[in-house]
């Protein structure tokens, strides 16, 4: 409405302008003079003839309302108007009669020169002479003149005519006719004048203005009635202090006498009540008109948006009396637009997200892509680089000279680098794409920092002290998978040992209470049983890690700077590979250095603490590395420490040592044998000499060091491969223990009373071999069935006391004679075999045992699944290929007793 | 030949293993071979892997043959080889040519025919490499053998 208002607005004025209620300023910007023009009335008032105007609606203070009119400037202005506007029509009237009369006056002149033209007709007839001007008659000013001649002449002429004519009867007649024509003229002129006189008289009873005023007013108010009565419009008017003083379309449940004469904030409550307050406050004290948005949470009637134009009112004297106020209900339109913004918001962040996340799929794909191919690569780069290496290494033990034997050390160490390299690739990329299985195995934390510790030591080329500690809360046995956590700290110490010029490099193991960072779910099954948090830290007296190097240590291929990566070389994967292992681990890894004075890496894994009573059944790690279990001293031991033995070379093997490179402390002679050795061999062949030197010397050095212990992994292999004179030359206690070892064995199964019975089924050839080795080892025979057929065959004749039982066999597999076999034992027969195809041939000699029989598979794939649906098929226990000596002997152990 | 090798043969033999364990050529289970050779059978270990070279030669030309066939479809025969040969290699302790032997067997149960092919000529590069690694070990073993058998009269 506003707006079709202010777009009709015009400043013509010669339209008739009606003067409306609204004050004049309604525009706000708007120049002080212009006027509404609603329409005009004469088009108007059919309109509303049919209308009918509800004025019961209206609400109005009418005692206020006049008084407001006189007060205000816009009420002057208004009453000015509708002034200014009678007047405007009764100037209007009387142009009406001003036109009117000189329409008369036209009519008057056509007839006088009617009349004028008749007379001259019958002057023409007579031949009368006249004197006629021969003038421009277009001139009006001359025809005007020369009317009145004539009138003049027309008297004259009458009594002319009298004289000149000859027969009375003529002229008697002439003048008659001639006086007819005057009387309907002078009749003419008198109703003219008649005319005139009513006319003048209308506009008299025209000339009222109060009447014709209130006419106005009320058609206008009739207009705006009809317009507004369903709009979703309120307006008002406030005073000063913005006390309603009028308002039209009122909240319907509100009284008149509620609102008039109260605040805003006297009538609602609710939020936009006080800001729609402030800002009639705000116009009013700027005195300047402006519209503001306000949604309004009342309890009278809900949420509402308005858009509430205010402006200022003013007094003749220009003082500030009060505000107009407007307010338009606009909650759909905003809803509508907040839902469009919303929209058009939600829209953009979609597009935002599709094109991210276009990108992502993109850069995974691409990752995804590099990460195989790295994989392949490696692999296929370690087959033939593994080539080189060995090559390299058998080229070593042919007779070279001193330069072409450094050449080819430093092409095995390069090769060698290589091969760690690919070989941390494919770790990491295996742990990442979650390939990597955990294991849960029972082992000894004091052995392992041990182990550890020892290896270090054997390789160390500095002058270094190698400690370890662990307290004494820290179990002897826990639970954890120890392949992983001896890589973790092998990698630490290596590289603390890398970092480290001189002083210290160890290991710390103490129990901790569960840290912040593991949360309950993830503990949830630790907790039930014995958990322990082990905290280890491998600290050194190294050259440190600036602090700005510390975020970015753990992450791949990245080293503490260039620099470092040139003089200590290595692959930057170490830690980012430790890091992910403690992570699936359920630990975490941290780091606290100080440059110039070392770095503490700590790791907090959780560990299940391994129960006594299975102690004694499951010695898998220990056993591998340990022949001394009886050695009491030794479990619990919580220090050890490994020297640098430099001093003791220097004055001992000076000669032996000819080139310096080769690990020095190493070189710790154990017995006079090897001191002859040494010597001879140093004649003989110096540099070739030296190497094995310092290969089979690494194993008599710890031996030496950790005497009276049992001995390490580390030289294990060796022992392990020397089965003759080299052993002997070791020190005796390993052998001694090796040996003991396996006596052990043999007198625990031999011992019992009679032979036992056992079958292996299986159908490759190798596989029975080192199976029936083993057995023999253990003291035990065993007959062989190469099938499943075969076995059922055997086990028909035979009373076994066990069966070995491949699972993956040609014929029929082991599953499937599994069932068979266990329905023989549930039925008694064998026709669930025959059924399935088994040729048997049913004797007088069969056994029928009411035992079940023992069935162990032997299966390659050692996955969960595998071994349920192992023991789903009836058999009672499965071994993990490769069958080793260990697995067969518990396995023996379990159910041959 | 003079005896005074031994001690350099053994290093050599010892290098040579580690070197194999640490490429991953080896594992544990060829030191329970090893274990398991003693004075009744002192040729244990050569026995068992020449055994394991005869057959996996066997296998392996079977292998070959089943895959350079155009009509070629049987991909259980081939898996049922790849079984005794990730048998027999796990046995010896033969753990990368166990490895890619897996990897060759999973490609023949999707019976992917490229895999296979890159398969067989993997496990066939693998399994060479072995051979001539176990080959050089035995060499060092024999001189070693014939340097200790070495005496002087003192």
């Amino acid at each position: 409405m506003v707006c079709e208002m202010e777009t009709d607005q015009t400043e013509e004025m010669d339209i008739e302008v009606l003067s409306s209620m609204w004050p004049e300023d309604v525009g706000g910007t708007q120049a002080d003079n212009n006027q509404f023009n609603v329409e005009k009335p004469a088009g108007d008032s059919d309109t509303l003839k049919e209308v009918d105007i509800a004025e019961k609606r209206t609400m109005a203070d009418l005692k206020r309302l006049p008084e407001l009119m006189n007060t205000t400037d816009q009420g002057s202005s208004q009453l000015t108007n509708l002034v200014k506007q009678w007047e405007y029509m009764q100037d209007h009237a009387v142009k009406l009669l001003r036109e009117e009369l000189k329409i008369l006056t036209k009519q008057r002149e056509e007839a006088e020169a009617k009349e004028l033209k008749i007379i001259e007709e019958h002057n023409f007839e007579t031949q009368e002479p006249e004197n006629v001007p021969v003038l421009d008659d277009t001139s009006h000013l001359l025809r005007r003149f020369k009317h009145t001649k004539r009138d003049a002449l027309v008297g004259s002429k009458r009594v002319e005519i009298d004289e000149e004519f000859d027969t009375v009867a003529y002229w008697k007649q002439k003048a008659l006719s001639l006086e007819k024509m005057l009387e309907a003229s002078t009749e003419r002129e008198r109703r003219l004048i008649e005319k005139l006189n009513e006319s003048l008289k209308t506009m008299e009873s025209h000339s009222a203005p109060v009447e014709e005023l209130t006419q106005n007013l009320k058609r206008a108010e009739g207009f705006l009635h009809f317009i507004l009565q369903n709009a979703p419009i309120v307006m008002g008017h406030q005073d000063k202090d913005l006390r309603y003083l009028f308002i039209y379309n009122k909240f319907p449940t509100l009284r008149e006498q509620d609102i008039l004469g109260k605040t805003d904030v006297e009538i609602f409550h609710g939020g936009g009540v006080k800001e729609s307050e402030d800002f009639k406050r705000e116009v009013l004290e700027k005195g300047k008109a402006s519209k503001r948005e306000i949604t309004f949470e009342t309890d009278l009637f809900g949420s509402k948006t308005f858009l509430i134009y205010v402006e200022p009112v003013y007094n003749k004297a220009r003082e500030k009396i009060g505000i107009n106020y407007m307010g338009m209900e606009v909650t759909d339109q905003v809803r509508k637009r907040e839902k469009m913004a919303k929209l058009r918001e939600d829209n953009a962040v979609r597009k935002a997200m599709e094109s991210e996340l276009n990108k992502t799929i993109h850069i995974t794909e691409e990752t995804m892509r590099a990460k195989q191919m790295l994989a392949t690569m490696s692999h296929e780069i370690r087959s033939p680089l593994s080539g080189v290496v060995g090559m390299a290494e058998i080229l070593s033990t042919t007779r070279l000279d001193k330069e072409q034997r450094q050449l080819l050390n430093v092409m095995i160490s390069s090769g060698d680098l290589v091969l760690q390299l690919i070989n941390d690739i494919l770790d990491l990329s295996k742990v990442e794409s979650g390939v990597m299985r955990l294991e849960a195995t029972k082992f000894r934390p004091r052995e392992v920092v041990k182990h550890v510790l020892q290896t270090a030591a054997a390789s160390l080329k500095k002058d270094l002290t190698l400690e370890g500690n662990i307290t004494d809360e820290v179990p002897i046995e826990v639970v954890g998978d120890v392949l992983r956590i001896r890589q973790i700290l092998t990698n630490l110490i290596s590289n603390a040992i890398k970092f480290t010029h001189e002083g210290k490099v160890g290991i710390k193991l103490k129990v901790i209470s569960q840290p912040s960072f593991a949360s309950e779910e993830q503990n949830g099954l630790t907790e039930t049983e014995t958990s322990v948090w082990i905290r280890c830290d491998v600290y050194d007296t190294g050259i440190g890690i600036p602090e700005n190097a510390l975020p970015c240590l753990f992450k791949k291929y990245m080293q503490a700077s260039a620099d470092h990566a040139r003089k200590y070389g290595g692959t930057g994967l170490g830690l980012a590979i430790c890091k992910q292992l403690v992570e699936l681990m359920g630990g975490q890894l941290t780091v606290t250095s100080q440059v110039n004075a070392g770095s503490t890496f700590t790791f907090i894994l959780p560990y299940k603490v391994a129960t006594s009573d299975d102690h004694s059944d499951d010695q898998d790690f220990s056993d591998m590395v340990d022949h001394h279990q009886a050695e009491p001293d030794d479990t619990t031991e919580g220090y050890f420490q490994f020297k640098p033995l430099l001093g003791t070379i220097y004055s001992n093997g000076g000669p032996v040592i000819g080139n310096s490179n080769f690990l020095p402390h190493k070189v710790m002679l154990t017995s006079p044998l090897k001191i002859i050795n040494g010597f001879v061999a140093d004649t003989s062949n110096n540099t070739g000499q030296s190497e094995t030197a310092q290969v089979e010397n690494g194993c008599g050095y710890m031996d030496e060091t950790c005497s009276g212990q049992r001995p390490e992994s580390v030289n294990q292999y060796e022992n392990g491969t020397c089965p003759s004179k080299e052993t002997e030359s070791c020190s005796s206690s390993s052998q001694a223990s090796s040996e003991g070892g396996a006596l052990e064995m043999e007198s625990d199964l031999t011992v019992s009373s009679k032979q036992p019975k056992l079958l292996l089924v299986e159908d490759n050839k190798i596989n029975i071999m080192v199976a029936k080795s083993m057995m023999k080892q253990l003291g035990y025979t065993f007959d062989i069935a190469n099938n499943g057929v075969e076995a059922i065959t055997a086990i028909k004749d035979t009373s076994y006391d066990l069966v070995l039982m491949d699972v993956c066999m040609p014929v029929l597999d082991g599953l499937k004679a599994t069932r068979l076999i266990r329905s023989y034992e549930e039925s008694g027969n064998w026709d669930a075999a025959i059924e399935a195809g088994v040729d048997i041939k049913t004797s007088e000699n069969d056994v029928h045992s009411t035992n079940r029989l023992p069935i162990i598979a032997m299966t390659a794939n050692t996955l969960a699944e595998s071994s349920e649906e192992c023991y789903a098929n009836g058999m009672d226990s499965f071994i993990s290929k490769p069958v080793t000596l260990q697995k067969l002997k518990e396995c023996l152990r379990q159910y041959l007793h | 030949m003079l005896g005074l090798g031994v001690d350099r043969l053994q290093a050599d033999i010892n290098r040579l293993l580690t070197s194999l364990f640490h490429q991953g050529v080896l594992d544990e289970q060829f030191l329970q071979l090893q274990q398991l050779q003693d004075d009744t059978s002192p040729t244990f270990v050569y026995d068992v892997i020449n055994i394991y070279f005869d057959e996996s030669e066997k296998l392996l030309r079977s292998l070959r043959l089943l895959l350079m066939d155009r009509e070629f479809s049987d991909y259980k025969k081939i898996g049922l080889h790849l079984n005794q040969l990730v048998g027999s290699s796990s046995s010896i302790g033969a753990r990368r040519v166990r490895n890619v032997c897996v990897a060759f067997r999973s490609a023949s149960e999707l019976n992917n025919r490229p895999g296979c092919l890159r398969g067989l000529e993997v496990v066939e590069h693998e399994y060479h490499y072995l051979k001539n690694m176990m080959h050089e070990l035995f060499q060092l073993e024999q001189q070693r053998l014939l340097a200790a058998g070495v005496r002087y009269p003192m």
